[in-house]
């Protein structure tokens, strides 16, 4: 539990804590985000910040950050009670961070990028050639390669995170903050990140590492501080904890892993549902991915998972298999057999393929609408919700129910709207309007993104259950755990390409890991070469 | 320093009283205007808002006004549900009076009572036509729809004079810049004598309850709502995007084109180079005014004609400028678009950090 | 030779408005706000420059007061779209309703009346100098002002810390928000700028161009002004060249009887209106250049807490 250290803004060896939070308490709208939260950060330390979505860690280092005023609490800084008025007063006491969603700007070059985050009148300001040789400097000594004259359009994820750690590391800072930096990395980038966080540790700079991920925490980090629901849990040795250990802090109960029963039948054995052959998408916009000759077959009752890093193709084949960008050619994709390449998503629906898009506020529901009529969009016509253009309220506040009350939903009603809704009732209900209309084909897209583990085990155990009832399942998901829980074979996409897909039980994370990077079977594997998935080459 | 607070849901009472309220603040606007112009407050006010409407005269005014307003505004207001901004609305207006009072003209002597019916017909082809024109370019070449629309408005006006001053100029007129007066055939017959207005505000009723029910009950209406809402949520179900442009933008230049023909041959009696006060832009008011919902258009449309008569009333009996009511109308949307932040947020006064426990 | 000089001075007479009010546009849309009552903002600038001209006698006043009647009417329209978080279609609709209305309000009593037009400031010794003299040197101040205006624009958005800052925020808000850049302060004093050019637009209309007051004399160019930004593809550069682009049009249409031409007038005058259509048609059909050049955050609403 809790550290024993009392003594006022003194560590066990009588320096001042580099950071210390006392009681800080902030409060939205609905939610008690932070709740009484105490946090001590020793000079040099990798401290973790661990905790599952919605824990609140984002709301905490806001206002560390400055970007958040807390309600309630203390900060104190080297020992001294700060009042940390904006990012700038932050930077400007040494405290720098790297955000999850990147705080870049993709119209600007790299150095402009840099140069907006240095305070007026640093020696080297705007466009000076001194800024692109202190980054040249910074980037080298750290093993951080970065082109100042490029556009952040133009970068990978991997990249532009560079972009974000030079920057802050520009300012000398006391104290990083890291938000879920690997969640974009490939697990071989995320070891060269490790690298250079123990190096800038042991040259005396903090680092506040926020993660879910209990297996780098315990790599990484000498101290970990746990919230759950916005309380302080506790804080602990990471290293001397197991992972299981580490989970049930995290998340109070060891979650439900969901469980594949062994197929029956021979999975050779069964029909086609879904055949992608040769799908090429030249990117619709400058800042987009094209995908590259992608083919896919997914049998009945079989699930497919596609792994990748964030912004390697993942929304442009989403879009692609939805419809909303059409193929060229009929035959590049193909529904139990009709080719459908070129019809449009209703049409689609109409086949038997349900989809669930990523970004569940705004594309997969109108969030100003009623539940009951977001049913709507997509179910109309395999659910008979209209007749001759006119709507049926009967059978669409019907539909609306039975997603509901079978997608155990807690909303107010069918009449609320979609974006009244806490983020993971809001998954449940986008993939159960799905599953309930009994698709043959589902294709998900992050299903459980940014939802708690309730909802995420639950939305899990659906798809599972939709493909045991013989659908074909695409799960598309940055989560390699989540993939390797539910998925019987798995494909990695990477700068718009689609990998051969692998039965689960044959690969190693350490494979995928490769693939993610770009890197293929086959291919002259030299790791120290890996280069983050790019935009389009 | 005052803070917004998202209310999660939008507020259905606030919804409903908003337009309330910016009417209530541009009332007290306009007394204190009147009053800094050296006019008693009290009195003109009632020039404005209640003495127009003591008379029959005045109230039959009112429909003959609001006609054209609720017409345009309801059309606006599917596209503005739509997110299809088409704010060339005077200009299909202007279409719709000329398409349908050239034919009017053209058939000059015959006496059918086909012919009304054919001239609103062309007048609402006129509108529509005009109004396929940023459509088509929207649609087609990604152009601005606001702009082209409006671009069309200024044609609009001066395909009118043109007109007027030469081809469709009145042979008996002297040279004065106005067609010849219509025929009765080629007129909208009065619906109560010694008014002016016409049979054509039946199109009022007619016009409001089919877009309820387009809004409201059919699929088409709900797909117009999410395009507006969320884009990226109506290509996911699969609308298709030009669809709703073209229908929006038909829509309303076909219901402004109405209006236009129902001024011409219903009011105006004739073509003039001016024919209208500015409906076209007023409808736009009219319809934030009724939140875009057919009703609360109805309701704003006569509220907005009552600005127009109040104008004019308040000219004869107090003295008052005329552009008062260009300037009551703006300050009205300015209010409306104030107070609608009320529907969304919670309005908090004070610091953004409260006092430490 | 006199001819064609003659030409050109009314070429950059027409042009002078558009240019002002554009390049106010353009700062504005840089930092993500789209105000669309760029008309209303340059009627009342030029009815409020007339007053204040007649009243006083003075045009050097009456150009004050018209960029100073600019920045309040933006004032209206970023207190509403940037604190009360309006829609800015809608905002800027009414800010020309408005200040259509206004206007002529103002104007009631000023209807009819004359001005001295604004001086020539001829540079001495260069003036002088035979047909390119009084076409480069000896303009009237806010002439010179218009270029002076766009190539500070140019400069400041390209080389200076503070037009990085304004490019940032009209890039991504919620960026610049997180490293501490008051999203707000910014587009506010982008609105206001905007508001200044487009109240000196419309103190030329009304002090060199006419000079006079009439109801509506902004005639649209307003919103031509917000279409040469389109045009320009947010590039001050080429806003230059739009302005002359649609000067000469107008002028082809004074000049079109002149030159014998038997068109009606009104056909001559649909000309700027029908060529910003063709313009806009032009520029946005490729609408992947739109999409690199055109500030990412343009029109959309900024919320601090969310």
């Amino acid at each position: 539990m809790a550290s024993s250290e009392t003594s006022s803004g003194l560590t066990s060896d009588g320096a001042a804590y580099q950071l210390e939070l006392t009681s800080v308490t902030k409060a939205f709208p609905g939610v008690l985000a932070n709740d009484a939260v105490s946090l001590k950060v020793k000079p040099a330390e990798i401290h973790a910040l661990l905790g599952e979505n919605g824990a609140g860690k984002s709301t905490l280092v806001k206002m560390i950050y400055g970007i958040l005023k807390p309600d309630a609490g203390e900060i104190a800084w080297e020992g001294k009670p700060v009042d940390i008025a904006g990012p700038n007063a932050a930077r400007a006491l040494g405290i720098g961070m790297v955000f999850q969603h990147f705080s870049l700007f993709d119209a600007l070059t790299v150095s402009e990028n840099i140069a907006l985050a240095l305070p007026a009148g640093h020696r080297s300001d705007v466009d000076g050639e001194n800024l692109a040789e202190e980054i040249a400097r910074v980037s080298k000594s750290y093993g951080l390669p970065l082109d100042p004259a490029a556009y952040v359009h133009d970068l990978s994820v991997g990249e532009r995170q560079r972009i974000e750690i030079v920057r802050c590391l520009l300012q000398n800072p006391r104290l990083l903050i890291m938000d879920e930096p690997t969640s974009v990395l490939t697990p071989q980038e995320a070891r060269l990140l490790f690298e250079t966080l123990r190096r800038l540790s042991s040259e005396g700079c903090a680092i506040l590492y926020i993660s879910h991920k209990l297996q780098e925490i315990r790599e990484l980090c000498e101290t970990a501080t746990i919230l759950r629901g916005g309380r302080l849990v506790g804080t602990c040795d990471p290293r001397e904890e197991t992972t299981q250990s580490l989970a049930r802090m995290m998340i109070g109960e060891t979650p439900l892993k969901p469980k594949r029963d062994q197929a029956t039948d021979a999975m050779s054995d069964r029909p086609v549902r879904l055949r992608v052959d040769g799908l090429s998408v030249p990117s619709g916009h400058a800042f987009g991915v094209s995908l590259k000759n992608i083919s896919i077959s997914v049998r009945a009752g079989e699930i497919l998972g596609i792994a990748g890093v964030a912004g390697n193709g993942q929304s442009e084949l989403m879009e692609a298999m939805i419809g909303e960008v059409l193929c060229d050619l009929p035959h590049a994709i193909a529904i139990d057999g009709k080719p459908v390449g070129k019809l449009g998503p209703r049409k689609r629906r109409e086949l038997g393929v349900c989809f669930v898009p990523e970004e569940r506020n705004g594309h997969a529901t109108a969030p100003g609408m009623a539940l009951s009529e977001n049913g709507l969009l997509s179910a109309d016509k395999r659910m008979g919700l209209t007749r001759n253009g006119w709507i049926d309220e009967g059978k669409r506040n019907g539909f609306a129910s039975d997603v509901v009350s079978r997608f155990n939903v807690k909303t107010a009603g069918i009449h609320a709207a979609a974006g009244s809704l806490s983020g993971g009732n809001l998954q449940k209900f986008s993939v159960g309007r799905e599953i309930v209309q009994e698709p043959g084909v589902l294709i998900v897209d992050q299903p459980t993104w940014g939802v708690d583990a309730g909802s995420a085990a639950f939305i899990q155990k659906a798809l599972i259950d939709l493909a045991a009832s013989g659908a074909a399942v695409i799960a598309i998901s940055q989560d390699l755990d989540e993939i390797f829980a539910i998925a019987d074979r798995i494909a990695v996409i990477s700068e718009g390409k689609l990998s051969d897909a692998s039965p689960v039980d044959d690969v190693t994370i350490e494979e995928i890991g490769l693939l993610m990077g770009g890197i293929h079977r086959g291919d002259p594997g030299d790791t120290s070469q890996t280069r983050p998935g790019g935009g389009a080459s | 320093m005052i803070r917004l607070e998202p209310k999660g849901e939008d507020s259905r009472v606030m919804s409903r009283f908003s337009p309330v309220i910016a009417i209530a603040l541009t009332v007290v606007t306009g007394g204190i205007l009147f009053g800094l112009l050296g006019k008693p407050p009290g009195a003109s006010l009632y020039a404005y808002f209640i003495s127009p409407l003591s008379t029959l005269y005045g109230v039959s005014e009112l429909g003959v006004k609001a006609t054209p307003l609720i017409l345009i505004g309801l059309g606006l207001a599917i596209g503005f549900r739509a997110g299809v901004w088409n704010i060339g609305a005077e200009g299909q207006f202007t279409l719709g009076g000329i398409c349908g009072g050239a034919l009017g003209l053209a058939f000059y002597e015959i006496d059918s009572i086909l012919l009304m019916p054919a001239m609103l017909v062309a007048g609402i082809l006129g509108g529509m036509a005009w109004a396929s024109i940023p459509a088509f370019l929207k649609t087609r070449f990604n152009a601005n729809e606001i702009l082209v629309s409006l671009m069309l408005t200024y044609v609009a006006v001066l395909l009118l004079s043109y007109l007027v001053h030469g081809p469709l100029r009145d042979p008996d007129g002297f040279y004065f810049p106005e067609s010849r007066l219509f025929h009765d055939a080629a007129m909208m017959p009065n619906l109560i004598s010694g008014t002016r207005l016409h049979w054509g505000v039946l199109f009022v009723p007619l016009g409001a309850i089919a877009i309820w029910l387009l809004l409201s009950k059919t699929i088409l209406g709900f797909q117009l709502k999410v395009y507006g809402q969320a884009p990226r949520a109506a290509r996911f179900a699969g609308y298709k995007e030009p669809r709703i442009i073209w229908f929006s933008l038909l829509l309303g230049g076909g219901l402004a084109g109405l209006a236009g023909i129902l001024e011409v041959g219903g009011t105006i009696g004739q073509l003039t180079p001016v024919i209208s006060p500015g409906y076209g832009f007023t409808a736009i008011i009219v319809a934030f005014l009724g939140r875009l919902h057919p009703l609360g258009v109805v309701l704003g449309g006569l509220m907005m004609a009552l600005t127009y008569i109040g104008g004019e009333n308040a000219q004869i009996e107090i003295g008052l400028p005329s552009a008062v009511t260009g300037l009551f109308q703006g300050v009205l949307l300015f209010y409306l678009l104030a107070c609608d932040v009320l529907i969304k947020y919670r309005i908090r006064i004070g610091s953004g950090r409260s006092a430490r426990v | 030779m006199d001819a064609l000089m003659l030409l050109l001075l009314t070429v950059i007479t027409a042009a002078t408005p558009l240019l002002l009010a554009a390049t106010g546009e353009l700062v504005t849309e840089k930092a993500g706000v789209l105000n669309l009552g760029v008309e209303g903002m340059m009627i009342v600038g030029a009815v409020t420059a007339f007053a204040v001209a007649v009243t006083t006698g003075s045009s050097g006043l009456g150009i004050i007061a018209g960029a100073a009647a600019g920045v309040l009417m933006s004032g209206i329209f970023s207190f509403l779209t940037l604190s009360l978080l309006a829609n800015q279609v809608a905002t800027g609709l009414a800010l020309t309703i408005f200040g259509i209305g206004l206007s002529s309000m103002i104007g009631k009593g000023f209807v009819g009346l004359a001005v001295t037009p604004l001086s020539q400031l001829d540079i001495p010794g260069l003036s002088a100098i035979p047909f390119l003299g009084p076409i480069l040197f000896g303009q009237d101040v806010l002439v010179y002002l218009s270029f002076v205006m766009l190539f500070a624009v140019s400069y400041v958005l390209r080389k200076t810390r503070i037009g990085l800052i304004l490019r940032a925020v009209g890039d991504s808000h919620d960026a610049a928000h997180a490293i501490g850049y008051s999203v707000l302060k910014v587009r506010y004093l982008a609105v206001l700028f905007g508001g200044a050019m487009s109240g000196l637009a419309g103190a030329y209309l009304s002090l060199a161009y006419t000079p006079l007051w009439a109801e509506n004399m902004t005639a649209g160019r307003g919103w031509i002004a917000l279409a040469l930004v389109v045009f320009a593809t947010w590039r001050p550069a080429r806003l230059l060249l739009g302005a002359y682009l649609f000067g000469g049009i107008t002028i082809l249409q004074l000049h079109g009887q002149s030159f014998g031409w038997s068109i009606p007038s009104q056909i001559m005058s649909m000309l700027p209106y029908l060529a910003t259509i063709a313009v806009l048609v032009v520029i946005s059909g490729d609408r992947a250049k739109i999409r690199l050049n055109a500030p990412a955050c343009l029109g959309k609403v900024f919320h601090q807490t969310k």
